[in-house]
């Protein structure tokens, strides 16, 4: 790949500097659908781009846009800057860098809904962008008159604010995130309806993520088709690459969609350190189903359908690295512990079985369990699954069954029937008839 | 009182929501309350009920919900340590271990003189730069990372930093 698309302050210094982005042709883009363009074409060409949201599902984007409740005003867009998932840290360089291409394709974003005022939901902790970077900025851009009442003449009106959340994974769910801005706790809500008919205080809403929204300025820059001259045909574009873990060059990445995991790693990431072997890999951070790199995995394009193809997800392409010395049943702990503190409460299978999980976790970890509780885990976790108004349950087990089905001795060496006898990783548990033990019951 | 000396701060955050939809502006009351008052106290909680016009129990439901709101005193300042995986994947465990010792207190803990709270925080979108904290104070909330895998994050690099906060 040449120059960049999204993190373009790598080869623009200052493109943070409003000055410096309007010479390289900022805000142009915006004027341009403002004034010549119905939201309508802007909708279509993004559609025609095949732009997948960049947040972790993979929706194509214009097509969410298209969804919008006919003649139902006023509407909102919301940006999900929220980034917490473990491993994922791109949204943030893009603010913080690179901020004009990502409030450009905001405005862009917001024209194109017919909304009048923008909400960019960002993690509490990304406090000092908010205050420094971007709250300055459009402060700047409203004095400009780029963000205001009756944009370029037009009877366009639009302005942007900033929303600082306060430490809670969940608000990166969609709904959870409406409600949060709406000052309740930060919990999903039932879908249908769907944000695009009853999002922000009950109106049509469009949410995007950051990332997303970089793109959306670099198409109405150029084109749809020019956009898609990366990657491939069914996730076109470039994407953030965030990797992290055993890597001696971690870091974000732009790469096109479709790359190989083995070149981000070894050519990008510069390989393992001490020339270790990698076991395994999350492509979509915690939430993630943990792969054991072999050959086929490494040599996996990573796109979004190559990734499902494999049975696990891209998400928002957080690729967590681990090396031969990591063991599978701490790394669930970490991540069972991550879940069980993230989870909002609202449903019960999610609250009660985070916590079951961890709870056996802790006791594996600590080389006090026996090898049913291993057997345990997993029905607590299989108890999970299709059970919850959001996916923070399904991604709480994700690493836990893939990483019992693939490294159950890495487990059964924790236990005091089991150590030094592991089972092999090729009799996973599912042989055996899951013990049929209320998972309340478990704690003694 | 906050209304009173924050009036024209919180009348233009008023504004950026819908006339009739007050209630969404609890989240930046509560870290305006917090600044204030060092966390966020009952009669803080009232205050912000009765400028947004609804129940002081809505508000301390989002004092209980979201992490970054405290309802009870602690170090002048936050120290917190991400240990979720990638960072624990680049010796963060150790990392925190390693600052609890120096300061010789536990995790949760304050030190003696009541300037810092040490604690181990979730993810903080900051994994490439492991071990890495985040100090929140009273003037928001401020990263700290390290420079690259050769040049981490030091247990005398945090000590000088943490330093550089005090009178502040």
């Amino acid at each position: 790949m040449g120059e960049h698309i999204l993190l373009r302050h790598r080869d623009i210094p200052d493109i943070d500097k409003l000055d410096v982005y309007i010479q390289h042709g900022g805000y142009e883009a915006f004027k341009k659908v403002v004034t010549t363009m119905t939201p309508g074409q802007v909708i279509d060409e993004v559609k025609a781009s095949g732009l997948r949201g960049r947040g972790g599902a993979g929706f194509p984007t214009g097509v969410k846009w298209s969804f919008l409740t006919k003649d139902s005003f006023p509407r909102y867009v919301t940006v999900n800057s929220d980034e917490s998932e473990p491993g994922t840290f791109k949204d943030r360089e893009l603010m913080e860098k690179n901020p004009h291409q990502f409030l450009e394709g905001v405005m862009i974003t917001a024209y194109a809904a017919r909304a009048n005022v923008a909400y960019n939901y960002m993690r509490g902790e990304f406090w000092d962008i908010a205050v420094k970077i971007l709250g300055p900025i459009l402060a700047d851009l409203r004095q400009r008159g780029i963000l205001g009442k009756n944009l370029f003449g037009t009877d366009y009106s639009l302005d942007i604010f900033n929303h600082l959340g306060a430490g809670a994974y969940i608000c990166g769910e969609e709904t959870a995130l409406l409600e949060s801005i709406e000052g309740k706790l930060g919990q999903p809500r039932l879908r249908p309806p769907f944000p695009a008919d009853k999002g922000l205080y009950n109106k049509p809403t469009v949410v995007n993520n950051t990332e997303t929204l970089s793109n959306v300025t670099y198409i109405m820059q150029h084109s749809a088709a020019k956009f898609r001259e990366n990657g491939t045909e069914k996730s076109p574009g470039t994407k953030v690459f965030c990797l992290s873990g055993h890597v001696n060059k971690p870091g974000n990445y732009e790469l096109p969609l479709g790359v190989t995991l083995r070149t981000l790693i070894y050519e990008h990431g510069g390989g393992l350190p001490g020339d270790k072997k990698p076991k395994a890999v999350m492509l979509a951070g915690a939430s993630s189903t943990v792969l054991a790199t072999t050959d086929d995995i490494l040599d996996m394009a990573l796109d979004y359908e190559s990734v499902a193809a494999k049975g696990a997800m891209l998400g928002s392409a957080s690729v967590i690295v681990m090396d031969e010395t990591v063991d599978a049943a701490w790394l669930t702990l970490k991540t069972t512990r991550f879940f069980k503190h993230e989870s909002c409460g609202k449903c019960t299978p999610c609250r009660e079985g985070t916590y079951w999980m961890l709870n056996v976790l802790e006791r594996v970890n600590k080389n006090e369990a026996m090898k049913a509780d291993v057997d345990l885990l997993n029905t607590v976790a299989n108890q999970i699954q299709n059970k919850c108004l959001c996916p923070l349950g399904e991604f709480a087990i994700a690493p836990v069954l893939s990483s019992i089905k693939t490294f159950r001795a890495d487990f059964d060496a924790h236990t005091k029937d089991g150590a030094k006898k592991p089972a092999p990783a090729a009799k996973p548990s599912a042989a055996k008839p899951p013990p049929k033990k209320d998972p309340a019951s478990v704690g003694d | 009182m906050l209304y009173e000396k924050h009036r024209e701060q919180i009348e233009s955050t008023l504004a950026r929501y819908p006339a009739d939809q007050k209630r969404s502006a609890v989240m930046p009351l509560l870290y305006l309350a917090q600044s204030e008052y060092g966390h966020v106290t009952k009669e803080a909680m009232d205050e912000v009920a009765a400028i947004l016009e609804i129940e002081p129990t809505q508000v301390a439901s989002i004092v209980g919900f979201y992490s970054l709101y405290y309802d009870h005193k602690a170090g002048k300042r936050r120290m917190q340590i991400c240990t979720d995986l990638p960072c624990a994947l680049r010796g963060a465990d150790k990392f925190a271990e390693e600052v609890c010792k120096k300061l010789g207190l536990k995790l949760g803990e304050t030190t003696k003189d009541g300037e810092v709270t040490v604690e181990a925080v979730m993810c903080l979108a900051a994994c490439d730069k492991a071990p890495m904290f985040q100090v929140q104070d009273a003037d928001g909330i401020h990263y700290h990372e390290s420079v690259s895998p050769e040049k981490p994050m030091t247990i005398e690099g945090a000590m000088e930093i943490l330093n550089g906060y005090k009178g502040k």
